[in-house]
């Protein structure tokens, strides 16, 4: 069903289902927002999103709200833009606001705001947030002076996720996102939460002076890690992945594992193998791939002469596609006349 | 010898904290050791029962002999043995201790309907409560009234929430009664949180089972087979009478299946606050009893369509539901003959501050502030000036003398910036500094700001800063307008009651006592002398008599000087404790 509504003057129509936000969305209309992800239940904490709709007293969250039919809402009028204004200009009065050095610059939309709003000189200043103690896990950087507490995190890690690892603890100007009793994070470092923060208080810890987005260029491929198929969007400087992140409108949602998201290391290690090796006189040396498959083609022949096919087996890997492990167990019965054939998986 | 001896015993928290089990025990053992014990024993009855409202005197004592009621107050164990002798036995009240003219007038201009069995009946024994009418109400509704007809009355009785909002209860109900769905709920909201507050938290230490028998009409009302009284665990007491009640009110068939004999299921599960104010706020209250951390959720849509495990849930206060057997009692017309046009029945209050009659007050809507505080309150506390009172507590604001006769019910306290709230009234006079005031209610929105949206979370901490560095003499020009500019911003931002009321003693108080702001900030000086940052004490040398008595109270030995001569305070030293001022005898210190 649609429901008729007028945001912005502006006559539109929208299921029953949508939020303010969403039919604003989907009709082009700008509304801006910190805790909003579609993938996520709507939360309503950032109070970015105020809209006016007229009958109700004060302004509400687009993002929480519910269309009506024949619902009149306003979203930028001078109130709204002043409660949008103040409200950013709360987040950077307890923000180390050092944009100069954080990895996230260029990226970050807690910055876009502050230069959408013009907040140049701050009316607020106060106490800030400190937090000494550094999270000891080998994967995610938490910096959480910089969280705006928007929870994308903590509801990626719940509803996404289903691991709960970490929790608003506190309360009021002291609350805090951290994993249960303030521990160093012990889960399963799938980074979900790395993908949907805002601001930069969540990171890699890799990614380190690697280079910030607008340095780095753009590769989308797929991850060579499983069968899956994750698609992955690379982030290169100078012919180095510094960093891996995925689209949101992917096979894979944009969620990744912690191998997809963080184990691109290799790539670049000395210790990688680049060609194939065979081992010559006790010793395994390089060789060249014609040289490899001629040898693998005379050795399997041999063998099948002398003892028969079933004295030959194939391992497969997680790592290849579908198609692929297709093709080498056809592959090994039709053509080596085995049915000795495993995967990784079942080790 | 007398036939007949019935002893009250005031222990509601008030009454125990002021000696009331002590008091009861040595009637008991007393009454025991007489030599007419055997007689006045078996003839005689201690009771415990709940708040009796006044309690700057308690522990206060009904001792009734043959009929005739006596009142004691400000009791202890001590005293137990001469009314025993003097009045039991011998007849004579004890006329000292017998509650005089100040409890003639606390009690004059109240019209007690909620309170009217507290402090009566044993709030322990389901029978005093039948003995008193009790479950009589319900027992009409659930057999001769049909759901429709039930809220019909209410809506007839004008009834409005009394956890501040006033949101009429009875079109509250038809919200949910018309709500589809076949789970719905009803929550009696028992987790009281304003400081100085004890509203609910006497009405189910006095009388439990009113609120569990207006649960019952309200479940029926709109549908629900479960229900929840969230109340706090700081009230040990109260819980401990809410689940005794609960249980007896199972044994005799109030609660659980087939009530009455009528095809009607209900039972009420008690849900532990773990101390957060916000629980309070209904939305957060849901989500705390869902196990979820207790935060607010957006309205819409409203917990009468989606609440409770997103079903159709109605909140109601404990004086809200404990109204409803008395509406249904006396019939809905006569709870609308109470009050004013817009606001019916009676508000309970707790009286507190600067006033001699501290406690609780059950008075009509519409009385005026001047007849609380000067006739039930008994005046100002030590003849002082009067300078406002606050009500609402943390969400409301502050009412100076020129609105002393105003009528107090909900539209009249909106309109000039304070609200009804649960109950607080805090009375105030001109020792109090008001930008302290606002800083201390703020010192508390603050403190139990949820964290969830920026503009309460960091707003009001902002807000406490700026006030902080007023009262501190660090003021700025300009901070008045930036109190209120971000005030405004808050309130119209925030998620829920709590951030959107938060402001509103810091409004207030600059709406009636700008004044005070601006001497703090631009002379450096607290006028009524309470920001410890801004005072000096110093010696006025023709009063001084050279007593030493400063000298030996000052904790900093910051006064100094020889006998019989004029001291001197040095001021590097001073901590403005206040020390020499409050021992002076010859008003030789001079604070300002």
């Amino acid at each position: 069903m649609v429901l008729n509504l007028t945001i912005d003057n502006k006559e539109i129509s929208a299921s029953k289902d949508a939020t303010v936000l969403e039919a604003a969305r989907e009709n082009g209309i700008y509304i801006p927002t910190l805790c909003d992800n579609p993938k996520l239940k709507p939360y309503g904490g950032c109070r970015l999103c105020l809209v006016e709709i007229k009958g109700l007293p004060r302004p509400v969250g687009a993002c929480t709200t519910p269309i009506q039919e024949g619902m009149v809402v306003q979203t930028s009028t001078e109130r709204i833009h002043k409660l949008r204004r103040t409200v950013v200009e709360l987040l950077l009065s307890d923000h180390p606001n050092d944009c100069m050095v954080c990895v996230k610059a260029g990226d970050c939309l807690l910055q876009e705001l502050a230069y959408l709003y013009d907040l140049q000189n701050n009316r607020f200043y106060g106490e800030k947030r400190q937090y000494t103690q550094k999270d000891g896990n080998p994967f995610l950087e938490r910096d959480m002076e910089k969280c705006i507490l928007c929870r994308q995190c903590v509801r990626v890690c719940e509803e996404i996720a289903g691991v709960s690892a970490i929790e608003i603890a506190y309360r009021g100007f002291k609350a805090k996102v951290c994993p249960s009793f303030e521990d160093d994070l012990n889960c399963e470092f799938c980074g979900q939460c790395v993908s949907v923060c805002p601001t930069g208080a969540l990171s890699g810890k890799a990614w380190s002076r690697k280079g910030r987005t607008a340095k780095t260029n753009e590769v989308t491929t797929t991850c060579p890690f499983c069968g899956c198929g994750c698609s992955l969007k690379l982030r290169v400087s100078e012919n180095e992945v510094v960093r891996v992140s995925s689209d949101p409108d992917t096979i894979n949602e944009g969620w990744l594992c912690v191998k997809g998201r963080f184990a691109y290391e290799f790539i670049n290690s000395p210790d990688r193998l680049d060609a194939p090796l065979i081992r010559k006189n006790g010793k395994l040396e390089k060789a060249s791939w014609d040289e490899t498959l001629d040898y693998i083609y005379d050795k399997m022949d041999s063998i099948k002469q002398e003892h028969g096919p079933d004295a030959i087996g194939g391992l497969l890997s997680a790592r290849c596609t579908n198609e692929e492990n297709y093709l080498f167990q056809k592959f090994m019965r039709a053509v080596v006349g085995t049915n000795n054939v495993d995967h990784c998986a079942r080790l | 010898m007398p036939d007949q001896v019935n002893i009250k015993v005031c222990m509601g928290t008030g009454g125990i904290a002021a000696g009331g089990t002590e008091v009861m025990d040595m009637f008991r053992t007393e009454l025991d050791k007489t030599g007419i014990k055997a007689e006045v024993k078996e003839r005689s009855n201690v009771d415990k029962v709940g708040c009796r409202g006044f309690c700057a005197k308690d522990v206060l004592v009904d001792v009734e002999v043959d009929g005739e009621v006596t009142t004691y107050e400000c009791l202890n164990a001590d005293m137990v043995p001469r009314i025993i002798e003097e009045h039991i036995i011998g007849g004579e009240p004890v006329t000292d201790w017998v509650t005089g003219e100040d409890y003639r007038k606390f009690n004059e201009k109240q019209i007690k309907v909620v309170l009217s069995d507290c402090g009566r009946i044993d709030p322990e024994e389901i029978d005093a409560y039948l003995d008193h009418e009790g479950y009589v109400a319900v027992k009409k509704v659930l057999t001769s009234m049909t759901p429709e007809e039930t809220i019909e009355s209410v809506k007839k009785s004008g009834l409005r929430g009394r956890g501040g909002g006033g949101f009429p209860t009875g079109l509250k109900w038809e919200f949910a009664r018309k709500a589809n769905s076949k789970q719905k709920y009803i929550i009696c909201n028992a987790d009281e949180g304003d400081p100085g507050a004890f509203m609910d938290r006497s009405i189910i230490e006095g009388n439990p089972h009113a609120m569990i028998e207006g649960m019952i009409i309200g479940a029926y009302g709109i549908g629900a087979t479960k229900g929840y009284v969230y109340i706090r665990a700081e009230y040990p007491l109260a819980v401990e009478r809410l689940r005794r009640a609960l249980e007896h009110a199972r044994e005799r068939g109030f609660l659980g299946e087939k009530i009455f004999g009528t095809e009607i299921s209900f039972d009420i599960k008690i849900k532990l606050g773990a101390g957060a104010f916000v629980c309070g706020e209904e939305t957060a209250l849901i989500a705390s009893i869902e196990g979820e951390r207790g935060l607010p959720r957006n309205k819409p849509p409203f917990p009468a369509q989606s609440g409770l495990h997103g079903k159709p849930t109605i909140i109601n206060n404990v004086e809200t539901l404990a109204n409803l057997p008395y509406i249904f009692k006396n019939g809905p017309e006569w709870f609308a003959s109470l009050g004013t046009e817009k606001s019916k029945g009676t508000k309970v209050f707790a009286l507190t501050g600067k006033v001699n009659n501290t406690g609780l007050i059950e008075v009509p809507m519409g009385i005026t502030l001047k007849e609380i505080i000067y006739d039930v309150g008994g005046g100002m506390e030590g003849g002082k000036e009067y300078k406002a009172v606050q009500t609402g507590g943390p969400s409301g604001g502050c009412i100076t003398k020129d609105y002393m006769d105003l009528k107090v019910d909900y539209e009249s306290l909106a309109d000039i910036g304070s609200i009804m709230g649960s109950g607080g009234m805090v009375v105030l006079n001109e020792e109090d500094c008001m930008v302290n005031i606002a800083k201390f209610f703020l010192e508390f929105t603050q403190d139990e700001s949820c964290g969830k949206c920026t503009p309460c979370r960091i707003g009001t901490k902002r807000l406490l800063e700026i006030i902080n560095r007023i009262t501190e003499g660090r003021g700025r020009k300009g901070d008045i307008e930036l109190l209120l500019d971000l005030s405004e911003d808050i309130k119209d931002s925030s998620i829920c009651g709590l951030g959107q009321t938060a402001p509103n003693p810091v409004l207030s108080t600059i709406k009636y006592f700008r004044d005070e702001y601006e001497a703090h900030i631009n002379e450096k000086r607290c006028p009524a002398g309470v920001c410890a940052n801004l005072l000096t004490f110093s010696v006025i040398e023709d009063n001084c008599k050279g007593c030493t008595l400063c000298v030996k109270v000052c904790p900093v030995s910051a006064i100094t000087g020889e006998k019989k001569k004029p001291h001197l305070i040095d001021d590097e030293l001073c901590i403005k404790c206040g020390a020499c001022f409050d021992v002076c005898k010859f008003n030789a210190i001079l604070k300002g």
